[in-house]
């Protein structure tokens, strides 16, 4: 059993036995190692992990999520990540070290119900993962159309080396920002653009375990531009 | 019980048992993963006679409170019978008999499930029999161990269970409501096939230490065979197109 190609593996299936590194969704038993989740096995340089299929999103350090402010404290705000744990949002991350809790008002930066774009720093698990909105690309979203799918679909959608996302944005001319956690927004100056990607992207949603869906969706974003 | 004959011979002289089935033959088992859109995950299980609804929720947050753990998840579970389950109607209330098959069914699938990756969440699994024949307890964890795997919920391996029993003084796989009633012992095994490894083990009857081992054995045996529909199920909802390739 030493095949390097990917195979399908349910819960409790053998994917190898021998000298690996058992990895992401699989466990060792003696000299075996069995996948614990549904999903594509992936052996590669001695080490075997399994890519998901299924499951919602778990926090991991230095992810790109979308976030919804749902409340905020005296120090930071709550934020809906599409997770079984809310994401922490401290206040000085927003306004800076010299935020005063008696002079500063959170509400006025961030109110319940906003999307952010957000960073994960920590998420060790033992408490709530904490996120950050400052640097490159993140932060409040002003426009744009929010679409969610589910997480194990992600990487589908990102493509290998971002080749679908990019296909679909080039196509479109639309600007899409994934979140790890499967919500994304599109934004776009053209509405029938907009469409489209939202389209490309239920496309991917629904046929994810379909092969050849790069040129599906490819056929898809040609068809509609005439 | 049931609309069936009560006097009926539990094993002919031929070794045919009242419903049809050789001695060492289980029923008729169908699984459908993935029957629920607001579930996490789900499963539908036709065991025979036995109809049974699994919806599995989580990891989620746990409510009330103090009921979380911070080292790891916890898993919760409800076997429910419908009123309309027998032919008797059934009060809703949870009775002794749900309770105690909920704590086995919870015992039973603990070993399987990895939560240590999810402290202070719960995992729910509640499971619904709409039909009940006898060997319920094994069909519901049968079907809550593939809802738990559609979930996403990461497990050693799958559960499967069946029983095995002694009617008319033989031994004989997966018991049904008439053995039950009539037979002579009911012996439910909860089964990790991968990992050779008893998850779930009551006794309800009489057998010599002779008859127990065979008894073991053809409920092991007969796990296996679940185990087999437990699979095709799974496959069946991810891997249909495409066969076992990269796509």
């Amino acid at each position: 059993m030493n095949s390097e190609k990917n195979r399908h593996v349910i819960p409790g299936e053998v994917i190898v036995s021998g000298n690996y590194r058992a990895e992401q969704n699989t466990f060792m038993d003696g000299e075996r190692i069995i996948s614990s989740i549904i999903g594509l096995s992936d052996i590669r340089d001695g080490s075997v992990r399994v890519i998901p299929l299924t499951g919602g999103y778990y926090p991991k350090d230095d992810d790109l999520v979308i976030g919804k402010i749902i409340s905020h404290s005296a120090m930071s705000w709550q934020v809906n990540i599409n997770s079984c744990y809310d994401g922490m949002l401290p206040a000085s991350d927003v306004f800076g070290r010299d935020f005063s809790s008696h002079s500063d008002d959170l509400t006025s930066k961030l109110g319940n119900g906003d999307l952010i774009v957000a960073r994960i720093v920590n998420a060790d698990m033992t408490r709530d993962p904490l996120l950050t909105i400052s640097g490159r690309e993140l932060g409040k979203i002003d426009s744009g159309e929010l679409v969610q799918i589910s997480p194990s679909k992600v990487p589908r959608l990102i493509g290998k080396r971002g080749s679908m996302i990019q296909m679909i944005e080039s196509a479109t001319n639309a600007n899409i920002t994934i979140g790890q956690n499967g919500l994304l927004v599109i934004t776009c100056d053209d509405s029938n653009g907009l469409i489209k990607a939202i389209n490309a992207v239920e496309l991917i949603e629904e046929q994810a375990h379909v092969a050849n869906l790069t040129d599906k969706v490819n056929e898809m974003l040609e068809s509609k531009s005439e | 019980m049931g609309g069936r004959d009560t006097d009926i011979v539990l094993l002919d002289e031929n070794g045919i048992r009242s419903d049809g089935r050789k001695i060492n033959e289980t029923r008729k088992v169908t699984i459908k993963a993935g029957v629920l859109k607001n579930a996490n995950g789900s499963a539908y299980i036709e065991f025979g006679d036995n109809k049974i609804l699994v919806g599995v929720y989580g990891p989620r947050d746990v409510h009330p409170k103090h009921m979380s753990d911070t080292n790891t998840g916890i898993l919760r579970c409800r076997y429910h019978m419908t009123p309309f389950s027998v032919g008797e109607r059934k009060n809703p209330a949870p009775s002794r008999r749900e309770i105690e098959i909920s704590k086995v069914i919870k015992e039973a699938l603990e070993p399987a499930v990895i939560l240590k990756q999810f402290p202070r969440t719960a995992v729910d699994v509640f499971m619904e029999v709409l039909q009940a024949d006898g060997g319920t307890r094994c069909a519901a964890l049968t079907g809550a161990s593939v809802a738990l795997a559609d979930a996403g919920i990461p497990m050693r391996d799958l559960v499967a269970g069946c029983a095995s029993g002694k009617a008319a003084d033989t031994i004989i796989l997966d018991v049904n409501n008439e053995e039950d009633q009539a037979g002579q012992a009911d012996l439910p095994v909860g089964y990790m096939p991968n990992l050779e490894k008893i998850t779930l083990l009551q006794l309800d009857g009489i057998l010599t230490s002779e008859e127990y081992k065979e008894c073991l054995k053809i409920g092991i045996d007969g796990c296996k065979q679940v185990y087999e529909i437990q699979k095709k199920a799974l496959q069946d909802k991810y891997f249909a197109t495409g066969g076992n390739n990269n796509g």
